[in-house]
């Protein structure tokens, strides 16, 4: 039997920023199907929820496609998820952005607003736009476990520069998720975190350079096994 | 520190004016938005100069062969007029779009667009010009049409209105050379809590750091430095151009009033100046 080769579906629930997610998907040879229909992500070897927008449309959407219980039935299958910028939100029980929104709950905790502030001279303003490292999470145990290894970081050096768009975060409860922090003001949030086979960013990888697009030739890898 | 190329756009061709005037004919934009990606740059804007004049939108096709090569940020705007043409804009590819006309003629839409796609997806262009009395006065139509609105109070009402970030172009510094108007710049970014990208004037890498720590830019878009300075490097190719006024290359003269730079001298400059700006290292 020949190996098939693995499909990804783009989630399009009309909020994401579809063209540049399949544009980098295109680069790294990754084959992908734009789709809002829960039964094509049944048959996929793995999913990316892209998203730019408001928590709460986003979410009244995906309920009304039926793709959030597609989406929470495929994160049970073990395979691969990405879950990015909004698509990050989503992921989480709830948000608190522009009043109290529930998310799909596959990751405790919630997404608040990064409040704008002044460190000395400089001002950091809100929206976070623009470009801002990633550092490495250590795991406090084991110091020598580098959580990078074997992930969609796998392979970017310490505090590689990512391109930011946002106002709110997320706050894992469980802090054995996070892969990367980003540092903005004083403000320290999760810009990386994974789940088993679910991935997720706070940056747009997609829009991050060469840098970026490793991430999309990890997560080809990552799927062909 | 964001450094973002400006590329004004008028049909197939990239084009720069003087005060957003006497359009000189460049080159193909997107042979310079992927020179620009290779070379460092943090973002690109893409402003169709003429659409709002025109009311067409002849730009999509462009933004998607952009989107497709280029793998950074790319802000898109002119011409947008209502939600559905933001819609198509970011649908072909752009990851923000910046609205000046249509926002002024019509304040709501700003809060309309930002509930809907994201209030970091929705840039407001400001055009100033100063009058007499001192004080900036709003301009629509790329620098063509006044509105008797106070340019300062424009940028605050916006930002409040759901803006992410404002792009404040200068029209006396535009295309001159003569460095950013450091006045205009430091009163927008010290009134509003989003970021502001200085636009306009410079000739210089002084003139960039002056509107970041004078003027308080948060980001910093330029233009006829980068452009003169990637045509001679190595953009240029007589043969291509076919459409507007081509004069300019044509005749191969060097453009005086700017010493151009390229985005590498730049970074170098700020970095050594203490400001922090995005490595370039072309990783992979």
């Amino acid at each position: 039997m020949s190996k098939t080769i693995p499909n990804i579906v783009i989630i399009d629930y009309g909020m994401g920023n579809i063209f540049s997610v399949k544009s980098a998907c295109d680069r790294v040879g990754l084959n992908t199907t734009i789709s809002q229909n829960p039964d094509e992500l049944y048959d996929s070897d793995g999913i990316i929820i892209p998203g730019v927008g408001a928590f709460e449309d986003a979410m009244l959407s995906l309920d009304n496609l039926g793709l959030s219980e597609a989406i929470r039935d495929f994160s049970k299958s073990n395979k691969t998820i990405l879950g990015l910028c909004l698509g990050m939100h989503l992921l989480f029980t709830e948000s608190y952005e522009f009043g109290w929104h529930k998310g799909l709950d596959i990751i405790g905790g919630d997404v608040v607003k990064l409040e704008s502030h002044k460190v000395g001279n400089r001002n950091y303003k809100v929206p976070h736009i623009g470009w801002n490292s990633i550092k490495r999470v250590t795991n406090n145990k084991m110091e020598s476990c580098d959580l990078w290894k074997e992930s969609l970081l796998d392979g970017l050096p310490e505090s590689v520069y990512m391109y930011f768009l946002h106002s709110f975060y997320v706050r894992p409860e469980d802090s054995r998720l996070l892969l990367s922090t980003t540092e903005y003001g004083t403000n320290v949030f999760c810009s990386g975190l994974r789940k088993d086979n679910l991935f997720a960013f706070q940056f747009h990888p997609e829009r991050s350079g060469s840098s970026g697009l490793h991430i999309y030739k990890n997560l080809a890898d990552y799927i062909s096994g | 520190m964001r450094i973002i190329p400006r590329l004004d756009i008028k049909g197939p061709n990239l084009v720069k004016g003087i005060h957003l005037e006497g359009l000189r004919v460049l080159g193909k934009p997107e042979i310079f938005a992927n020179y620009y990606y290779l070379q460092g740059a943090d973002e690109l804007i893409y402003m169709d100069v003429v659409a709002s004049l025109y009311q067409r939108n002849s730009i999509l096709p462009l933004i998607s062969r952009t989107a497709r090569e280029v793998f950074i940020p790319l802000t898109v705007g002119g011409g947008l007029r209502d939600l559905t043409d933001i819609q198509m804009a970011l649908r072909a590819g752009a990851d923000k779009v910046s609205l000046n006309t249509a926002a002024i003629s019509d304040p709501n839409l700003i809060t309309a667009a930002s509930e809907r796609f994201g209030s970091s997806t929705i840039t407001i262009s400001i055009e100033a010009k100063k009058t007499d009395a001192g004080s900036y006065e709003a301009y629509t139509d790329n620098g063509r049409e006044p509105t008797g609105v106070d340019a300062i109070e424009w940028a605050y009402t916006a930002a409040k209105l759901g803006a992410g970030e404002l792009i404040v172009t200068s029209i006396d510094r535009e295309g001159t050379g003569r460095g950013y108007d450091l006045e205009l710049l430091r009163q927008v970014a010290t009134l509003v809590d989003i970021p502001v990208i200085a636009c306009g004037g410079a000739g210089n890498i002084g003139h960039v750091r002056d509107v970041i720590v004078e003027g308080m830019a948060d980001a910093v878009a330029m233009s006829s430095v980068l452009h003169y300075g990637a045509i001679e490097n190595q953009l240029f190719d007589n043969n291509l151009y076919e459409e507007g006024n081509t004069e300019y290359l044509q005749s191969q003269r060097k453009f005086s009033k700017v010493e151009s730079f390229s985005l590498e001298s730049i970074k170098d400059s700020l970095s050594n100046d203490g400001i922090t700006v995005r490595p370039i290292n072309n990783f992979g």
